[in-house]
């Protein structure tokens, strides 16, 4: 019995480590690149987000895990993305209700998380597969993975753009900002870097 | 006259100032995954082209005619996406009936539309812009699907001549295409000034 228990710890253990790294939804897996590149001019709105992200991964992955055996597969989509819909609502009039600033920061992002690859890919690979214990696990791993990745980028931004992180002045008074980090431009080139500079870790781990 | 001179400015301003791709990030996924080759691009962009200007202007009218006023506002994302997710089953059975060799150089990528950003944040700005009139809505999904395939045909025929650069090989791949595209992205700020 306790034998049992223990192989199903490590394997909860496994999944919640996955998303964190070795398969990070942004860094490996390429998904969700459009609310990475665009909410990641500061770390408050990326903070935000990532939450906004795990809530929804989390309740859609229930959802579908406990109806995962009336999906027809030629439906299956469909019913994810009206899941997904129906959560990515309430997060977004939570938002609204509680911290309008922060709700018209994130602006259309917000309901963009319907189309975040990350979570249908989530409800397709895990949750119409595995039982309900497991799926939870997994949506903990990834959006925690997911918002670890976006607060690393926002900092990295933020602080080169103003030289502030939370109001923080971390840099020296000579320091010029770069504006143009917190531009598109920045976004792009931050989230090349990095992927690049993880890939460089990986081959040496292999 | 004023008409056609505010209709004008829209285009213009979605297809090179506003660039979903680049100033707004919508569209990032199938950015990266077809923009290997010119002809896939192109294709890509045309049937983003097509979906996007349905849909714009369907949810446009259910958003007016239907949802606007009444306590059936919170159900906005949830018909958009139905509203898209229709619009491109309809283009896929289209393009399989009358151009399968394109079809099939689609593959995977044509029912993945539906989850691409660009069309419902198309959507989605044409809401939160408050634009009033029809017609507005109709140029303004268009422009941006326009944009998308501009966007992504300039990429393509980066990543082509990119194939025989030397890279370094930790940046091979999505890397180097997502700091190119923030290089292109920097020549598009050039056009920020040109339009309010």
């Amino acid at each position: 019995m306790t034998g049992k228990t223990e192989v199903q710890n490590t394997a909860y253990r496994q999944t919640l480590l996955a998303g964190l790294w070795r398969e990070n939804p942004v860094f490996r897996l390429l998904l969700g690149m459009c609310p990475t590149l665009a909410v990641t001019a500061a770390v408050k709105p990326a903070f935000t987000m990532g939450c906004c992200v795990i809530f929804v991964l989390v309740c859609s992955n229930i959802i579908i895990s406990l109806m995962r055996d009336l999906l027809k597969p030629h439906l299956r989509i469909l019913m994810f993305t009206l899941t997904i819909a129906t959560f990515v609502t309430i997060a977004d009039l939570f938002l609204k209700a509680f911290v309008p600033e922060m709700s018209e920061t994130l602006g259309p992002y917000v309901p963009l998380i319907i189309v975040n690859c990350i979570i249908i890919c989530r409800a397709e690979a895990c949750a119409s597969k595995n039982g309900i214990v497991i799926s939870i696990v997994d949506a903990v791993g990834m959006g925690a993975g997911f918002t670890v990745t976006l607060c690393t980028l926002a900092s990295i931004r933020e602080l080169l753009s103003t030289g502030k992180i939370f109001e923080m002045q971390l840099m020296p008074e000579a320091f010029v900002p770069w504006a143009a980090m917190s531009m598109p431009v920045g976004a792009f080139i931050t989230l090349g870097l990095m992927l690049g500079l993880v890939n460089k870790i990986t081959n040496k781990e292999a | 006259m004023d008409t056609l001179n505010i209709l004008l400015m829209g285009f213009i301003s979605i297809v090179i100032v506003n660039n979903l791709v680049f100033t707004k990030f919508l569209g990032i996924c199938p950015y990266l995954g077809v923009s290997g080759r010119i002809d896939m691009a192109f294709g890509m962009g045309m049937a983003v082209t097509f979906v996007v200007t349905l849909s714009g202007t369907l949810t446009w009218l259910i958003d007016h005619l239907i949802l606007m006023g009444t306590p059936l506002e919170v159900t906005r994302y949830v018909c958009f996406i139905l509203v898209i997710a229709g619009a491109v089953q309809l283009v896929e059975m289209y393009l399989r009936k009358f151009f399968p060799s394109l079809y099939e150089s689609f593959g995977i990528f044509l029912p993945l539309i539906t989850t691409n950003c660009a069309i419902l944040g198309m959507c989605l700005f044409i809401n939160l812009w408050g634009i009033e009139s029809l017609l507005e809505a109709v140029v303004l999904s268009f422009g941006a699907g326009i944009g998308f395939t501009m966007a992504i045909c300039i990429m393509a025929g980066i990543r082509e001549n990119l194939n025989m650069a030397d890279v370094p090989k930790c940046l091979k791949g999505a890397p180097i295409t997502l700091i190119t595209a923030g290089i292109l992205a920097m020549a598009f700020m050039g056009f920020a000034g040109m339009i309010r």
